[in-house]
Formats: C-alpha cells, sequence, structure tokens
C-alpha cells in the first residue's frame, strides 16, 4: 500500500494503486538498488576495487561534490537550478588560501561568508526580481569565475596556506572531510524532512502558486534555499584549499554538473516537489563507484570513455526517472 | 499626436517604469549595439576600418549560427546545451572523410549533427524530460564521443575546400558570414513568414493549449533540435576550417554560454513563445564586439567575464515576464 512511503509527501492523494506504489518504491529506492548491484559487481569483478585504500579514496575526494550536490538537492527540489557551484567551490577554496595568510578562522569563515553572500543575492534576483534560475546562476558562474581570476591576477598568483597553520587540519586524511560531510547531511536531511523550511522547500517545487496562496514564505524560502547552496559550496571550498593547501583556480569546472547529475540520479525531481538527501548521498557514490571503475581501465581507453558512459548513464536514469514519475501520476 | 486609441490604452494601463523596459527589450540591444561601436571607434580609429570588421566577422560567424539555432529551441521554451558538443563531434569526424573530399565530409558531419538533435528532441518531446537534462547528457556523452573518435591529440587539417570555405572572402566579407547571413535571413523567414514557424511560437508560449489546439506539438520540438544540431555541426565545420585543425578537446568549448547570451541579449525571452531573430543577431555581435574591445584594451579577462555576467543578467532582467503584481 502506498501509505507506506518513507516520508509524509505533500498534496498527495492516497490511492492505493499497486502500478504507482511500485513506481514510486523503484524510483525512491533505485539508486541505492543500482549501488548495491554495482557494488557487487565491481567486487566480484576487479581485485582493485574491494580494497579499503580504494574505497577511502572514493570517499574522501568525493567530498567535495557531495556538499555540492547537497545544496543542489534544496535549490531542484524547490523547482530552480544553481550553476553557479562550481565556480563558488573554486572561489572559496582561493578565499581560503588568501584568508589562511591572517589566520585560520579567516580562512574558514572567509570563503563560506563571501559564497553565502553570492548565493544571497542570486536567491534574490531569482526570488524578488523573477528571473530565470538557469540565467541568474549561469552568470553567477561566470561571474565568481571572473573574480576569482581577478583575485589571482588572472591565475597568475597562488596563495598558499601557511605549513604550520592549523587550517591545514581540516580537511587532512580521511576521517575529518567524512565526517564533517556526513553531519552535514545528517543535519540537512533532518532540515528537508523535518522542519517547516523543509516542507515550504517541497510545496514550493510542487505548486509555486499553491503554496502562495496557502501562505507560505515562497519567496524568502527561496532565497534561503540559494544561501543554502553558496553556503554549502563555501564550506567545500574551504574545505578544498585546506585539502589542496592552496588555491587552486582551474579546480571546480563542470562540478555543477556532477552535482546536478547526482540529485537526479539520486530520485529528486528536476520539476521539483520531490527531493531526497539520501537519494543523493546515493547518486554521488554512484557516480563516483561508476568513474573509480572506468578510471581502472582508463589505461586501456582514457577519459573520453568516463564521459561518453557518463552522459550515457545520465540519459538513461532521466528517462527511468521521467517515465517512472509519469506512472506514478498516472496512477 | 496620432496614437490610435488602443496603444493609449495600453500605454495608460502601463505605469512608467514599465513602459520603460518595454522600449528597452524593444530596442535596448541595437541602441547598445550602436553604441558600442560608437565608443569603440572613438578611442581607437582603427576600429572601424575593413580589416578589423573582418576579423570580427570571422569570430562571430560560427556562434551566431549555433545562436540561430538556440533561438528556435528557445523560442519553444527549450535550451540546448549539447551545441559546444556538437561543434565537436564535427571536427572528430571531418578528419575522417576529408580524404573523400569536402563533399562528403561535410554532409556527414551535418548528419551527426542531425542526429544529435532527434535524440535530444526525442527525449525532450516523447520521454518528456527537461531540455536541461536531456542536452545536458548529451553534451557530456557527445563531447567524450567526439574525443573517443578523435583520439588525444588535434589533427591539423589541409584540405583545400575547407580552408577556403573557412578562411576566405568574397567582395571583402568572409565566406562563413555570408553563410550565416543566409542562415539568419533563412531563419528569420521561418519563424515570420511560414506555418511551421507560427506553430513553434504557439508551442513555446502554450504546449498544452497546442496540442489542444491541434497543432503538432511533439513534430515542431523535434524539428526545432534538428535544425539546431544541424546549425552547431555547420560551425563545427566551420571552425575547423578557419582554425586549420581539428580539435575535439577544445573546439566549442562554451559555445552554448555564449549562443544563449546571444538569444538572450537580443531580446528573446527564456520563458518561450517569442523569437527575435533580428535581436539575436545583434546579441551575438554585440558580445562579439564587446570581447573585442576589452581585450583589445588591455582588460583582463576576468574583468571581461564579470562584465560579461553582469549584461546577461540586466538583459533577462530586461526582458523578462511581466505579470500582473
Amino acid at each position: 500500500m502506498s501509505s507506506t512511503a518513507a516520508r509524509p509527501r505533500a498534496a498527495v492523494p492516497v490511492t492505493a494503486n499497486r502500478l504507482e506504489a511500485v513506481a514510486g518504491l523503484i524510483q525512491r529506492q533505485g539508486a541505492p538498488t543500482v549501488l548495491v548491484l554495482v557494488c557487487v559487481v565491481a567486487s566480484a569483478t576487479s581485485s582493485t576495487f574491494p580494497t579499503w585504500s580504494n574505497i577511502s579514496s572514493i570517499l574522501a575526494n568525493n567530498c567535495f561534490v557531495w556538499l555540492l550536490a547537497l545544496g543542489m538537492t534544496f535549490v531542484i527540489t524547490t523547482g530552480g537550478i544553481d550553476l553557479s557551484v562550481g565556480s563558488l567551490y573554486a572561489l572559496g577554496g582561493v578565499l581560503a588560501a588568501r584568508g589562511a595568510q591572517t589566520g585560520t578562522w579567516l580562512a574558514l569563515l572567509l570563503p563560506i561568508a563571501v559564497c553565502a553572500a553570492w548565493g544571497t543575492l542570486q536567491g534574490l534576483l531569482v526570488a524578488r526580481a523573477g528571473m530565470a534560475p538557469f540565467i541568474v546562476t549561469l552568470a553567477g558562474l561566470l561571474g565568481a569565475r571572473g573574480l576569482l581570476q581577478a583575485l589571482t591576477d588572472e591565475g597568475s598568483t597562488t596563495y598558499l596556506v601557511p605549513a604550520h597553520s592549523d587550517f591545514l587540519r581540516l580537511a587532512s586524511g580521511i576521517w575529518t572531510p567524512v565526517l564533517i560531510v556526513a553531519v552535514l547531511f545528517a543535519l540537512g536531511a533532518l532540515l528537508l524532512t523535518r522542519t517547516r523550511f523543509g516542507a515550504t522547500v517541497t510545496a514550493i517545487g510542487g505548486n509555486e502558486n499553491a503554496a502562495g496562496l496557502m501562505g507560505l514564505p515562497v519567496r524568502r524560502t527561496k532565497v534561503q534555499v540559494y544561501l543554502l547552496s553558496g553556503t554549502l559550496a563555501g564550506i567545500a571550498g574551504a574545505m578544498g584549499g585546506s585539502r589542496l593547501g592552496s588555491g587552486v583556480t582551474t579546480i571546480g569546472v563542470g562540478y555543477e554538473l556532477t552535482a546536478i547529475a547526482a540529485v537526479v540520479i539520486g530520485g529528486t525531481l528536476l520539476t521539483g516537489g520531490s527531493g531526497s538527501v539520501g537519494g543523493t548521498v546515493c547518486g554521488v557514490l554512484l557516480l563516483a563507484v561508476i568513474n573509480n571503475l572506468i578510471d581502472q581501465y582508463a589505461s586501456q581507453y582514457g577519459s573520453a570513455f568516463t564521459d561518453t558512459v557518463n552522459g550515457a548513464f545520465l540519459a538513461v536514469v532521466v528517462l527511468l526517472q521521467t517515465l517512472l514519475s509519469r506512472a506514478r501520476r498516472l496512477g | 499626436m496620432s496614437t490610435t486609441t488602443a496603444e493609449t490604452a495600453a500605454k495608460s494601463g502601463l505605469p512608467e517604469r514599465d513602459r520603460l523596459l518595454r522600449l528597452l527589450q524593444e530596442y535596448g540591444i541595437y541602441a547598445a549595439l550602436l553604441l558600442l561601436i560608437l565608443v569603440a571607434t572613438g578611442m581607437d580609429g582603427s576600429f572601424l576600418s575593413a580589416g578589423n570588421a573582418r576579423v570580427q566577422l570571422f569570430q562571430v560567424s560560427p556562434a551566431l549560427l549555433v545562436a540561430l539555432g538556440m533561438a528556435l529551441v528557445i523560442g519553444t521554451e527549450g535550451i540546448d546545451l549539447s551545441v559546444g558538443a556538437v561543434i565537436a563531434l564535427s571536427a572528430a569526424v571531418v578528419p575522417l572523410y576529408l580524404g573523400w573530399g569536402l563533399g562528403l565530409a561535410l554532409p556527414i558531419a551535418l548528419l551527426l549533427g542531425a542526429v544529435s538533435g532527434l535524440v535530444a528532441g526525442a527525449m525532450v518531446a516523447f520521454a518528456r524530460v527537461q531540455p536541461i537534462v536531456a542536452t545536458l547528457s548529451l553534451m557530456i556523452g557527445v563531447r567524450g564521443l567526439a574525443e573517443l573518435i578523435n583520439g588525444d591529440s588535434a589533427k591539423p587539417v589541409t584540405d583545400a575546400a575547407l580552408l577556403d570555405l573557412g578562411g576566405n572572402a568574397f567582395l571583402g566579407v568572409p565566406l562563413m558570414a555570408w553563410l550565416t547571413a543566409l542562415a539568419a535571413v533563412a531563419v528569420g523567414l521561418v519563424v515570420r513568414r511560414t506555418t511551421f514557424g507560427r506553430q513553434l511560437v504557439a508551442v513555446g508560449d502554450n504546449p498544452r493549449a497546442s496540442r489542444l489546439a491541434g497543432l503538432p506539438v511533439r513534430r515542431v520540438q523535434v524539428t526545432v533540435y534538428v535544425i539546431s544540431g544541424v546549425l552547431a555541426a555547420l560551425a563545427g565545420v566551420l571552425i575547423v576550417g578557419h582554425g586549420a585543425e581539428a580539435d575535439p578537446a577544445n573546439q566549442g568549448l562554451d559555445m552554448e554560454l555564449t549562443a544563449i547570451t546571444a538569444v538572450v541579449v537580443g531580446g528573446t525571452p527564456l520563458s518561450g513563445g517569442r523569437i527575435r531573430v533580428l535581436g539575436t543577431v545583434a546579441g551575438a555581435l554585440f558580445m562579439q564586439l564587446l570581447t573585442a574591445v576589452l581585450t583589445q584594451h588591455n582588460v583582463p579577462v576576468s574583468y571581461t567575464q564579470i562584465t560579461e555576467a553582469a549584461i546577461i543578467c540586466f538583459a533577462v532582467y530586461a526582458s523578462r515576464e511581466r505579470g500582473t503584481r
């Protein structure tokens, strides 16, 4: 029966329709299922995959994309999109390294503050000025890259985190960054499923006009969602700066696409109104595991092969998602 | 003075600020283009010289071709992020068939562009995948495919016909600019004068009403993505010819952003239902000349980028849908 749905969903009539229930189940549980399958197959066919060093490197190397995908989950659930996160992540890294010249706290707070402000500005343009999120954040992507280049004299200046700085400890090793990400994800999951804010986010994506008519703070929530996405990109940037020990200007290109792909694969509908933080975790892991597997054969095929497979994979998943969500609507 | 009653009524119903915005939306890009040319000429007399004009036309033609296709797609309330990847695909396949001559290589490239557009269109029209995601997956996949076909290195191109197409001029104007102008006129006529053009605008304005009114909504959607793919493939061939090398890893990068910017700055709303072909031409020229002027006066790339971002934002703000407040 569909009353066993994983979480309370706004404005979905309870119809005990088997097709709908199955489609809903696959749509919500598809990513973990595929993830388990891929991991089992990979462990069976590859001797290097199930090793501890390989798994820990998958976890630690994807921390940053994970945080971007967490913010993206909220944005996409409202029916928006945030293309600026890759640029903000790179900008945050440079700001962190710049701040580390002065002190650890500045290294941590400067990127988060600037990226949060950037996100807020984008949110205001989307919510208050009624501009298309795609274009606003596209401009944000260009602008943040530009600011980053200006800060580093067109990429010619590299700020190094001082070798004795405590800031280097923020994302060193494996456990610290993974723990930070895990805590943030737990908070994110609670925020989306257990708070008034989360319910409003879902309601806006479901039907923005209806949400407004019900008296929900639509505009304010939309601004907050972009603020959240920017803040998380800033945290990811700070962690990246700490891990690399310097402000690298060329990182983060295309990360927004990876984050969007992870969110979509995780079962969050791009049309908004149905988002899942747990799904995003699986989405990022699935992409990471597949990339890791392809990389193991990279000596034979090269990175172009990775891109081709990734694109095809994303297309298939999105098609399935769309078909499943339609089956649910028909049910 | 001799305003019609309808106009007066429309004017009185609009607040002053909205009227200004309306004017800005209508003629802003042409005014901006003119102003830019005047300022640039004022700062540097050689800006209007034939030599510089030719250089700029070479630069802008491929981008404008892509933008024309993008304008049609955006007119149906879609978006096509795969155009840069299709350019790369062109660059990957053209060298393979140049041995048989441009007469074979060009049609094959265009055909592949059409196939890519067909896939995007089918995903959007039949599977109802959001255009952003459908073309995003193609953008990643097709570029990967192009690099896969090409291997690691850029390939020099020596085919005389292709180099002529990419580098020669007729009556002092680059061949590719003639070709692009032809495409612009064709697209303009299609939008203004054909049933398909009317259907396209209707679909962008209200897909559901169009479907109920019996318009072939899906066919229109698939067709615009195919046209966009073909124009992008043609742009790819021209880029290869002009640069005398095929480099799928780097050619066409960011082209989707350039094209979307040209369309948006030209006053075509992202919400579909209206296409401004001449505006798109002006928009593409404006962005190209702006970049050229800033580069010429040694403004760092970063500031150029920030300027472009601000201009995109401003253009969208001016052309956004104004609902009832």
